[in-house]
């Protein structure tokens, strides 16, 4: 952070007008470009088909005549609220999962230091770096005769796959910062393992926790190709599966609703995301950065 | 002695749940995976082993050969515009800006949002009668009719892959942004006074201080691109006429709609060549340099 304050130190070298061209306009372009997605689906979702579809009459850009028709739609004719429960579900008791096995296994690998576990650390960051679409097939044969197809119990036990490696890796980073002379002076005092973890190891981790939780929250909520896979029957989908492949019927598109669900879905982690901007941004760094 | 058993006693309880979860749903269904690809499973079948028969198959198959085609140049095109524009956005950011955070926190957005959702935003900005992009361009007098975005071939894989790009960039620029933060401002100030350009900074101060996280982000940028599958599946699912099949939407497509899970599985370890050599090349083409961390070469 003080290489970034230093650096404004030397920008006063630089003018308004130059500023304006070397900094305000292509971020300007840049920030249309990532925002207006997100922007024309908002718009969509609430505008009344009439305008929708007739740009000559309306400004498409605004909405004449807001409705909250398209929600209407998607709550009392499909089961969008279905697949939001089985959203949230699966998300929250996957991350739940994960969470518990990283900790452990962070703890293990970093401070037990067993015969081995600088392996096993090699392994963790190899398994992260495993692609879910090479996976999906066998996966599919494993869980139908696990019986799981179908079900949430399917996604529950699939996306710590992907959770774990990426929880375990950034929660090893979070136990190296925290001294060791604790645990040690714990240990004297007569302190169990088990006591360390969860009195002094845990409560010292807590940021790496909230980080690695959203992280594994949103990865989980944006789990597409598992979920396509797994589950077969309307009322057991998840909002990104259930969207794209219940609200097309044959070649007609309900615009209006399919936006009314992408805005919906969407507006969760977004929310969720908002309160942890930090979190999440140090998540993100943090993985990469080890 | 006791300590040392006691403490891989302990290792192993703690370890157990993350090792069974991983080796039951990660390292079993790679090591089924490969297996499949030998093998002419259906759904619903055992399968028998055919050896190498798959591959050949597909080597003759010339929608596979497209996929592999599309795949690279997905791969090409997207990493390298998402590595261009992702490092010019972490460059203005790391400028002294007002609503910093703010800024930060709405560059992110299109990696938060699920994927598929963004996707259907794309969907609907690409349609061939409504799409707004059309409907600009055609007020401003520079197209005469609507771009049929989606159903000609080279006009779908230009736009899945500019939608890709859109979704690749945050992460690109958040990550080479927190790298930027590290590097000491006392390196500029002395390039600075040595009368070094801001382009020659750039060049000889910022890109080598920021290499080893460059091989890591554009790593993880070419795994992500090269195994995509949401994207095309919301968009085209391989269409037109096969023009935007990855490997991973046909392997989707062979194995699960088609119920060819041997095929599909060969499809999927095709990618895995690829995918090694991408890692192999980032890890020991970029890998950290001990100057850069203050030690000698």
């Amino acid at each position: 952070m003080s290489s970034s304050k230093a650096l404004s130190g030397m920008a006063y070298l630089d003018r308004t007008p130059r500023r304006l061209v070397t900094l305000y306009l292509p971020l300007g372009l840049m920030l249309v470009f990532l925002l207006f997605p997100f922007y024309w689906m908002a718009v969509t979702a609430f505008k009344p088909d009439a305008e929708m579809y007739d740009y000559e009459k309306f400004n498409p850009f605004l909405i004449a005549h807001p409705t909250l028709e398209n929600f209407r739609k998607l709550f009392l004719e499909t089961d969008y609220p279905a697949w939001m429960t089985n959203t949230v579900i699966i998300a929250v008791t996957s991350t739940f999962i994960s969470l518990f096995s990283s900790v452990c296994a962070a703890y293990a690998i970093e401070r037990l230091r067993y015969t081995g576990s600088r392996y096993f650390g090699m392994a963790i960051f190899l398994a992260y770096l495993v692609p879910p679409s090479i996976l999906f097939i066998p996966l599919a044969t494993i869980v139908f005769r696990l019986g799981l197809f179908d079900g949430d119990l399917a996604l529950i036990m699939t996306y710590p796959t992907f959770l774990i490696p990426f929880c375990t890796w950034l929660l090893m980073g979070y136990f190296r910062t925290i001294p060791y002379e604790l645990e040690e002076c714990a240990l004297i005092d007569g302190a169990s393992r088990l006591q360390i973890l969860t009195r002094i190891t845990l409560p010292l981790a807590v940021p790496g926790l909230i980080s690695a939780g959203i992280f594994a929250f949103t990865l989980s909520w944006n789990e597409f190709i598992y979920a396509l896979t797994f589950i077969s029957s309307s009322e057991n989908k998840t909002i990104p599966v259930g969207a794209i492949t219940e609200l097309v019927n044959g070649d007609v598109y309900h615009w209006g609703a399919l936006m009314a669900a992408a805005l919906l879905g969407s507006v969760p982690v977004v929310i969720f995301y908002s309160f942890f901007v930090e979190h999440y941004v140090s998540a993100m760094t943090g993985a990469v950065k080890e | 002695m006791r300590l040392l058993d006691e403490r891989n006693v302990m290792g192993a309880m703690f370890m157990l749940p993350a090792a069974a979860i991983l080796i039951l749903f990660l390292a079993y269904p790679l090591v089924l995976g490969l297996w499949l690809g030998f093998t002419d499973t259906k759904i619903g079948g055992a399968g028998r082993f055919v050896g190498l028969a798959n591959f050949v198959s597909l080597a003759k198959d010339s929608v596979f050969r497209l996929s592999v085609f599309n795949t690279v140049l997905y791969t090409v095109v997207a990493s390298v515009v998402k590595f261009g524009l992702g490092l010019y956005l972490a460059l203005l950011l790391n400028k002294s800006l007002p609503f910093k955070s703010l800024i930060r926190a709405a560059v992110l957005l299109p990696f938060v949002v699920p994927t598929v959702l963004s996707a259907i935003a794309f969907w609907w900005i690409y349609d061939s009668q409504f799409s707004i992009i059309s409907w600009v361009l055609i007020k401003l007098g520079w197209i005469d009719r609507y771009i049929d975005f989606l159903g000609d071939p080279w006009n779908a894989r230009w736009s899945v892959i500019v939608a890709n790009i859109w979704r690749g960039i945050p992460f690109v620029a958040i990550t080479l942004l927190a790298g930027l933060q590290t590097i000491s401002s006392s390196l500029y100030e002395a390039a600075t006074l040595d009368g070094a350009s801001a382009w020659r900074c750039f060049r000889h101060v910022t890109l080598p201080m920021l290499a080893p996280i460059i091989a890591v982000v554009m790593t993880f940028s070419v795994l992500l691109t090269f195994t995509d599958f949401q994207l095309i599946y919301t968009l085209t699912r391989g269409g037109p006429i096969n023009a935007t099949h990855l490997m991973a939407t046909l392997s989707f497509q062979r194995a699960i709609t088609g119920g060819e899970l041997g095929e599909g599985a060969a499809i999927a370890n095709a990618m895995i060549p690829f995918l090694v050599a991408a890692i192999l090349f980032s890890y020991f083409g970029l890998q950290r340099r001990r100057w850069q961390q203050g030690g000698r070469d």
